[in-house]
């Protein structure tokens, strides 16, 4: 446990002194979701109806932006060679990896996910709605991302055979998130649906770490 | 035998490195492992890293195999490669504890020490030339206090005072009761150190 947390506090104080991950997303989120009213006009129904779609379509890309750096850098370096020698179990090791990553590059998204929904006219039930599924949903983006992170570390530009391999994945994630914000919306109940989100969430926690060991075994042997 | 390595063969891609390859190391040894480039020296201190699977063959490490019992040998051995290891963003020292405390024991200021590292303490890992990398990932292996010792061209980027530096780290190593598996280029001059010949099989 003592390694597991030095491991996450090594990860977060290198995103913190490089800076480039959290702002990486973060701005890329803010862009994506700002770009959307001057694109499609500021008619505030037509912003309401697709504030939902929206949001999640640009947290699943703004994670993805990030992914690839999950296990790259320590690749490159040499740590990962002896991170994955170490006492600590690969799978613990990947799970440290994936909070990492959470904490880094997908909460600060969380985080300002009430302004921008206020910026495209959701009302406060799916404002809070779509706060509550981003935070039961985005544990599956990291844990299955770290499946196709681990596949494609060894490979120079993986990033687009990344997003090929782990978007799909995204899809029962962007589904069930989209409807719990709906739902709220049209006054029904969202518990269902952040339910299923929090069990595919669960599911992600038990098969992600064990798939993405077993790829970065294979991908470094 | 503390550690064995038993018919050990290693194929990489089609191409069999090396076959039958059998010795032991017992505490206070130290194995030169020799050859020409490209005869798997990397390939099997890798191998006694865990880094890579073995075509048959079995390691062992206190009677247990070491691909089984990973948590005893992971924090019982420590392999400095080709590459660092260490995050330009950090300092040299902050590099050093952090695995020396992964590995369960942080005696970092001796470390720094013995590689004469007090001075580059408290620089980013990003400004080192390569020789001063070179040492600080030699003080992590000190700092760590493993028992194995497994490196892949330890010296190389060394000047002569720091290959001495070098042989006397070692040299503690082996009397206090530790073990070391390297590959080198030069002759470290110590006494005791058995040979492995990979051009003319095990040795």
């Amino acid at each position: 446990m003592n390694r597991f947390l030095k491991l996450v506090r090594r990860d977060l104080t290198l995103a913190l002194r490089q800076g480039s991950a959290v702002t990486l997303s973060l701005s890329f989120f803010v862009m994506t979701v700002v770009l959307f009213p001057l694109g499609v006009g500021p008619e505030l129904g037509v912003l309401a109806r697709i504030g939902p779609g929206v949001l999640w379509v640009a947290a699943l890309l703004a994670c993805l932006l990030t992914l690839d750096r999950m296990f790259q850098a320590d690749f490159e370096d040499g740590s990962l060679d002896l991170l994955l020698i170490g006492p600590l179990p690969v799978e613990m090791l990947v799970l440290a990896k994936v909070l990492a990553h959470w904490l880094t590059s997908i909460l600060p998204l969380i985080l300002i996910t009430p302004i921008l929904g206020l910026s495209l006219n959701l009302p406060l039930d799916g404002i809070l709605a779509l706060t509550l599924a981003l935070l039961l949903g985005t544990p599956t983006l990291s844990l299955i991302g770290a499946v196709g992170a681990a596949l494609t570390v060894a490979m120079r530009r993986g990033g687009v055979l990344l997003s090929l391999l782990v978007l799909p994945l995204y899809i029962p994630v962007l589904i069930f998130g989209v409807a719990a914000v709906e739902a709220a919306i049209s006054m029904l109940p969202a518990t269902p649906h952040l339910l299923l989100l929090g069990g595919i969430s669960l599911g992600a926690l038990v098969v992600g770490p064990l798939a993405a060991a077993a790829a970065l075994r294979l991908s470094l042997s | 035998m503390p550690f064995s390595v038993q018919n050990l063969a290693c194929q990489r891609a089609d191409r069999l490195i090396f076959e039958k390859l059998s010795f032991t190391l017992a505490p206070g040894e130290a194995i030169w492992v020799q050859g020409r480039n490209g005869v798997g020296k990397s390939s099997l201190l890798r191998i006694c890293a865990r880094l890579l699977r073995p075509a048959a063959g079995q390691i062992c490490w206190q009677g247990e195999d070491i691909f089984k019992d990973a948590e005893v040998y992971g924090a019982a051995s420590h392999y400095v490669g080709h590459q660092d290891a260490l995050k330009s963003v950090m300092t040299v020292r902050e590099n050093i504890s952090f695995w020396a405390e992964y590995h369960g024991a942080a005696d970092v200021d001796t470390a720094l020490q013995d590689f004469e590292l007090e001075k580059l303490a408290d620089t980013p890992a990003g400004l080192l030339s390569q020789g001063q990398k070179k040492r600080s990932n030699l003080a992590r292996l000190a700092a760590s206090q493993a028992t194995l010792w497994i490196l892949d061209e330890p010296l190389s980027a060394l000047d002569r005072h720091f290959i001495e530096l070098f042989r006397e780290r070692l040299r503690r190593h082996l009397e206090a009761g530790g073990m070391a598996l390297f590959a080198t280029h030069q002759d470290l001059g110590l006494a005791g150190i058995r040979h492995i010949d990979l051009d003319g099989g095990g040795g």
